[in-house]
């Protein structure tokens, strides 16, 4: 157990290294400048801009000092946002991504898993098809289009909820049910793989056999090794869907962190973007282990090696 | 004298007909065929590419046109346009504003996914059948670059890319003289296709080099190894034709993924930029517009939606006629 998430630690951290130096180059290379889009700027201006961000030295002296100061909790300023820390934002914008992060990831477990499952129970009959034509149809349907349709056929109509903003708390509600039903198809379609691979196991037919009721097969016996794959894939749709939002912040104009890279990317803003993808990166890691651990309990093979 | 002892043993008129053996593939389109839903997925995804590839082209002779502003005209409801699909914000016809984004949408996500085949196929062959440490060196980089965030290094890579591209159409245009509209027009496209697949092949690449592996593995390959065949005459005559089925079916599946990815960069506004338009740009131009005319929205909508549904379909069913031993039915 402890060589798993020792080497999960290991590949984290490599991955973010990687990840890091690829985009610290990366955004350097697009073409362009962050001062350059300022009204009037001189060239004696962004020079001096340049100068005070650190940005006129030579590119290894800037990667060197970028790790320097990550060392030291610095992630620097936003370029784009004048006196803002990346730090300050970051912290700003991750609760928020958060809770509609776990909110719809809760939501797309609630409907997908039992969608699986039942799936499998009535395999190759109506009900297993209906719940496979729902899945695809969450993968098909995605959030912009959605998205939209609930403005418009949920939020407009009711005059309860806001159609877009984060003012009220109730505001949190139809993004996240446009983001959960991606989650859900996924989870539901990897919930009924995995059931139908137990399902078919020696010991359940013995189960059967000594005339266990179906109910308590599934419980005790086939429920937590049918979940597995769909726990695997919890962690990297967790650390995605947290920072992958893009597209649903933009509708619901939710200040989340997928707006931040947007802009970041678009002003050219070094610092926000870099600052991102290594909070991002960390993220993923944590959320990798927490499922590696959560299979870990659910796995005695993997408990005992 | 056997052959006078016993007359049956002879290959003469009493044998019975030989059964015309059915190979994989006819095997496989048999079963396709049974399965409803996906045929109906392939004969969607065939329709639409007649209507963006075939019929569009043939509607733009006749004199409509995707980008043609009539601001007397704006919002004209289903019925009425000149393309019976009514038109746009800008009084622009929809039908042909739809189609004309079908053709952006779909040749990005066909071209990416030619470069995924290629790619992968390369990659993963070299990286099975070459096996042992180097082999696995190979697939430790995909590993690698398999954790790293996929939206978000591929937008940083398209925007890299986007720069030098617009370079080079400029150079096109001044130099060789070239039509600036179609060069802009496709060179829109190019960074993000590079892109998408610059990244999207590395599942390909695995599919392959494990297919490649275990082909290499088999009787036949040793066989063909010590009959001194060239790697390169095994390579291609035996390994590649074997592992035809895996790639199709994924690349089936690739597909629709690379149109999600376009149009949701481009939704985003980090793809394909005016006065380029494909269906994520008009879905999000549409959902700007959803309270003045829904249809603006509902059109690229439904049609994007039906062709997700469609390829899907379609690859499932590939994939259950192709390797019934993989899917769980």
């Amino acid at each position: 157990m402890l060589r798993i998430i020792l080497s999960r630690l290991f590949q984290t951290v490599i991955v973010v290294f990687l990840l890091v130096t690829f985009t610290f180059f990366a955004v350097r290379a697009i073409p362009g400048n962050p001062f350059a889009a300022e009204k009037a700027t001189s060239p004696e201006e962004q020079a001096a801009l340049e100068a005070y961000y650190g940005l006129d030295k030579p590119l290894p002296i800037q990667y060197l000092n970028y790790w320097k100061n990550i060392s030291k909790g610095d992630f620097g300023d936003s370029l784009a946002m004048k006196g803002r820390k990346v730090s300050t934002l970051i912290s700003e914008a991750f609760p928020v991504s958060l809770k509609l992060g776990l909110l719809s990831l809760l939501l797309g477990m609630i409907i997908g898993m039992p969608l699986g499952i039942i799936a499998a129970l009535f395999h190759n009959r109506w009900q297993d098809y209906s719940a496979m034509v729902i899945a695809m149809a969450g993968i098909c349907i995605v959030a912009f289009v959605l998205g939209p349709i609930f403005q418009l056929s949920i939020a407009k109509p009711l005059s309860l909820l806001n159609v877009a903003g984060w003012q009220r708390s109730s505001d949190i509600l139809l993004p996240s049910i446009t983001l959960c039903f991606g989650v859900a198809a996924y989870l539901a379609r990897l919930t009924r793989g995995g059931m139908l691979d137990v399902l078919s196991q020696d010991y359940i037919r013995t189960a059967r056999a000594k005339g266990v009721p179906t109910l308590q097969i599934i419980s005790r016996h086939a429920l937590r090794p049918a979940l597995m794959p769909a726990v695997t894939f919890l962690g990297p749709a967790f650390a995605a869907i947290i920072t992958g939002s893009f597209v649903v912040e933009t509708i619901f104009l939710v200040p989340g962190m997928g707006q931040h890279f947007v802009l970041g990317i678009t002003s050219k803003d070094y610092n926000l973007v870099l600052g991102l993808v290594l909070f991002y990166g960390i993220l993923m890691g944590i959320a990798n282990l927490l499922s590696d651990i959560a299979l870990i309990f659910m796995d005695p093979k993997l408990r005992n090696s | 004298m056997a052959s006078s002892v016993n007359p049956a043993s002879s290959p003469s008129s009493e044998s019975p007909p030989v059964e015309k053996g059915s190979s994989l593939w006819t095997d496989a389109f048999f079963r396709l065929k049974k399965n409803k839903l996906a045929m109906l997925g392939g004969i969607i995804v065939i329709l639409i590419l007649i209507l963006c590839f075939i019929v569009a082209p043939i509607l733009a002779l006749t004199g409509l046109n995707a980008n043609a502003q009539d601001l007397s005209n704006r919002f004209a409801p289903i019925g009425e346009g000149q393309g019976g699909l009514g038109t746009d914000q800008l009084g622009r016809d929809l039908l042909m504003r739809v189609l004309e984004g079908g053709q952006i949408s779909l040749l990005v996500a066909i071209l990416a996914t030619l470069m995924t085949v290629t790619l992968g196929i390369i990659y993963g062959g070299i990286a099975g059948y070459v096996g042992g440490r180097i082999g696995n060196a190979m697939m430790r980089i995909v590993d690698g670059l398999l954790a790293m965030p996929f939206l978000i290094i591929v937008i940083l890579f398209r925007e890299i890319i986007s720069g030098h591209v617009d370079e080079l159409a400029r150079f096109f245009i001044d130099v060789w003289g070239w039509s600036s509209d179609s060069v802009l027009r496709f060179a829109n496209l190019i960074p993000l296709t590079i892109a998408i697949a610059g990244f999207g092949w590395l599942s390909m690449g695995r599919i392959v080099r494990s297919a490649a592996a275990s082909l290499s593995q088999q009787e036949f390959v040793e066989a063909a190894r010590s009959l001194g065949l060239s790697h390169q005459r095994i390579l291609f005559r035996h390994i590649l034709p074997n592992m035809l089925g895996p790639v199709i079916i994924y690349a089936t599946l690739t597909i629709p993924s690379f149109i999600l990815y376009e149009a949701t960069l481009s939704f985003i506004g980090l793809g394909i930029e005016p006065p380029n338009s494909s269906w994520g740009k008009l879905i999000q131009e549409g959902a700007n517009f959803m309270e003045t005319n829904l249809t603006v929205l509902a059109i690229p909508a439904v049609l994007f939606s039906l062709t997700l549904f469609a390829f899907n379909f379609l690859g499932d069913g590939l994939r259950d006629a192709l390797d019934p031993r993989a899917s769980k039915d």
